[in-house]
């Protein structure tokens, strides 16, 4: 216990003074220029005292004093994660299905509008998961498909007066549409080259967006984009049907569930295909997979377009739902947002991006309260998540174990 | 000999932008035959490769593969006409399982009981894998990879095989393993075979014919014992 403590204690002295650096131009610096240490010494003393008390419980639990209550816990963590997974999978899909469908009954107006979020960018994630996870090229530029499929809704419905159920394939055909474009003279690239250049992309198309006054109003953005129309049947006299605008927050939602639930199954429908089996071929190895018969351009090109397709859906959607789009709303921030997600809930892993999404979209929501120390909780707690699961918070189940290890 | 060779290159020229790294080299393949390209670091026999498969365009001369004119052919479609590479360093995907790999192999292919039926002959061929069938690739020892590689090759049913560097990073007793397979390919299956190797020994003590590259050309041709019992080449290749 001492020797281990001698050990550590300097690297933590160093890190906890580093904080103190960090921690007090932050807090001790004001707008009106003057400077304050009260407040940096207070909030630093209790983060301080916080973490001794996990080193100290970290330091005994390795030196194995804490034994009567690491044992005990570590048995029933054992038993629940078994008792999890011999409940069939269709059980948790109908747990999941059931709590989805409810929760605009339970939470409120806010708690559905961040629902949707979650919702739009889980359809965004799966979608960017295509281009990154599964064919494995690193597309910084991937919300300009977004912001195409909004566009094309915005633009076909308040010149041309066209309803959102045209409008819908229309939008991903032209999302689709642009990733080709896009996606012919860049995929030629590999790593890190492909990267810059969809970053450029997207810049480019987000410009042409700010610019082109007379298609897209310019920075002002398109106003006045109608909702999503449905037709109910009314039995009154005979059976007629009543068209009407959504204006409820519930329909959103539930129209925002339908879309990321068939986002969800295109997925892993294509992740189980040959076309899914010839990308993640040419993301473990290009050359090999072109000397095995995979055609990787076309297929890198497939990818690329599958992508925005998705893009393109989740854009018209949120067109529909916001009744108005402007540029500022696909920035590159945008992009890495969604990278994020994916990368931190596991590339290639369905259920992971889902969590990836919802701590992204969710965390910064729970730490509303905590005002201007926001972005701060929410880096340090993507650092940790990243030290602590380097693979992504549900990694794709695809690096299997060697047979002799599965045996013992 | 009368018969038309399964590969023929006719002055070909290749290489990287400013760098040359074939100077014109010729050399036939017979259909049936195990042939060995030999050479020192750098003389040119992985670009002779990858010129053939059409990863590196050939800048002049020409490729011919069973009589057709093959330098303009993109390299996905010539599994498909039978020509397959086992590329150096074996680059199996690391992260898919073995039978997935396997899988892969036969990408275009689309007779699906035939294909399992291979996968099962590949796996008859090497226990190994068939043991190790939903383990990633990545997880193998270098040895099983190679193996690996050469049953994912056999998957596109190829009518001749170019297998680069077979031996690399291996240790002898598995050295001799792969070396038996090729053999037992070539018996068995017909198919031709283009070895390219640093271990000249062993790759000409199991070929029929060598070809000796030199800085991008070829500097000699013969019968593989011929090569074997060479004054020269035992000096420059062989260590004595």
């Amino acid at each position: 216990m001492i020797q281990e403590f001698k050990r550590v204690w300097k690297p933590y002295t160093i890190g906890m003074l580093w904080l103190l650096g960090l921690l007090w131009p932050l807090l001790g610096i004001h707008a009106d220029g003057t400077l304050t240490f009260q407040k940096t010494v207070t909030v630093w003393i209790y983060l301080l005292a916080g973490t001794f008390v996990c080193l100290i419980i970290y330091l005994l639990n390795t030196s194995g004093y804490l034994k009567f209550v690491a044992d005990p816990l570590f048995k029933t963590t054992g038993k629940i994660k078994s008792a999890t997974t011999t409940l069939p999978t269709w059980l948790w899909f109908i747990l999941i299905l059931t709590v989805a469908l409810i929760y605009p009954q339970l939470a409120g107006r806010y708690g559905t509008d961040v629902a949707i979020n979650v919702l739009l960018y889980i359809c965004l994630g799966l979608g960017l998961n295509v281009v990154v996870g599964l064919a494995g090229m690193l597309d910084l530029g991937y919300i300009a498909f977004y912001g195409v499929g909004a566009y094309s809704y915005a633009i076909l419905n308040v010149t041309f007066g066209l309803g959102f159920w045209i409008c819908l394939p229309l939008s991903s055909f032209f999302a689709c549409l642009a990733g080709c474009i896009v996606g012919y003279p860049t995929l030629r690239m590999r790593g890190d080259y492909l990267a810059i250049v969809t970053l450029g992309f997207g810049e480019i198309i987000r410009i042409i967006l700010n610019n082109w006054m007379t298609l897209t109003n310019g920075p002002n953005g398109i106003l006045g984009v109608k909702p999503i129309g449905i037709f109910l049947p009314i039995f009154e006299n005979g059976l007629t049907f009543e068209h009407f605008w959504v204006k409820k927050l519930q329909f959103f939602y539930y129209f925002a569930l339908g879309l990321a639930i068939v986002a969800v199954i295109a997925v892993k429908r294509l992740n189980f295909s040959r076309v899914g089996r010839a990308w993640e071929a040419i993301r473990e190895d290009e050359t090999a997979a072109e000397l095995m018969g995979v055609n990787t351009f076309i297929y890198k090109l497939l990818a690329y377009a599958m992508g925005a397709v998705f893009a393109g859906l989740a854009g018209a959607f949120f067109a529909a739902r916001m009744k108005f789009v402007s540029p500022e709303s696909f920035t590159f921030l945008e992009s890495a947002m969604v990278l994020c997600m994916v990368v931190l809930g596991g590339m290639g892993s369905i259920p992971g991006i889902i969590l990836g999404v919802m701590a992204l979209i969710a965390l910064p929501e729970v730490f509303r309260e905590f005002d201007s120390y926001r972005m701060l909780i929410f880096g340090a707690t993507m650092i940790i998540m990243m030290l602590f699961r380097p693979s992504g918070l549900i990694p794709a189940k695809r690096v299997g174990t060697r047979s002799e290890e599965k045996e013992g | 000999m009368s018969e038309q060779p399964i590969l023929e290159l006719k002055n070909v020229h290749s290489g990287y932008g400013a760098i040359k790294a074939l100077k014109g080299i010729s050399l036939k393949v017979m259909p049936g035959e195990i042939v060995a390209i030999i050479g020192a670091n750098g003389a040119g026999k992985s670009t002779t490769l990858m010129t053939i498969c059409g990863i590196v365009q050939a800048e002049k001369g020409e490729v011919f593969y069973d009589g057709q004119l093959i330098n303009k052919v993109s390299p996905e479609k010539l599994p498909t006409m039978g020509l397959c590479q086992i590329p150096e360093g074996r680059r199996i995907f690391p992260r898919l399982t073995v039978e997935e790999n396997l899988i892969l192999g036969a990408f275009h292919r689309n007779d699906k009981e035939q294909i399992n039926r291979d996968i099962q002959h590949g796996y008859d061929l090497f226990p190994i894998l068939g043991e190790r069938s939903k383990q990633a690739g990545g997880t193998l020892s270098g040895g099983e990879q190679q193996m690996l590689a050469i049953a994912r090759a056999l998957m596109t049913k190829p009518k001749l095989l170019l297998l680069d560097e077979p031996s690399l990073g291996l240790a002898p007793l598995i050295i001799q393993q792969i070396f038996d397979i090729i053999a037992t390919i070539n018996k068995e299956d017909g198919t031709t075979i283009l070895l390219v190797e640093q271990n000249a020994n062993l790759a000409l003590k199991a070929s029929k014919r060598g070809y000796v590259l030199e800085t991008g050309k070829v500097s000699m041709e013969d019968d593989a014992q011929v090569l074997l019992h060479n004054e020269e080449i035992r000096k420059a290749y062989l260590g004595e």
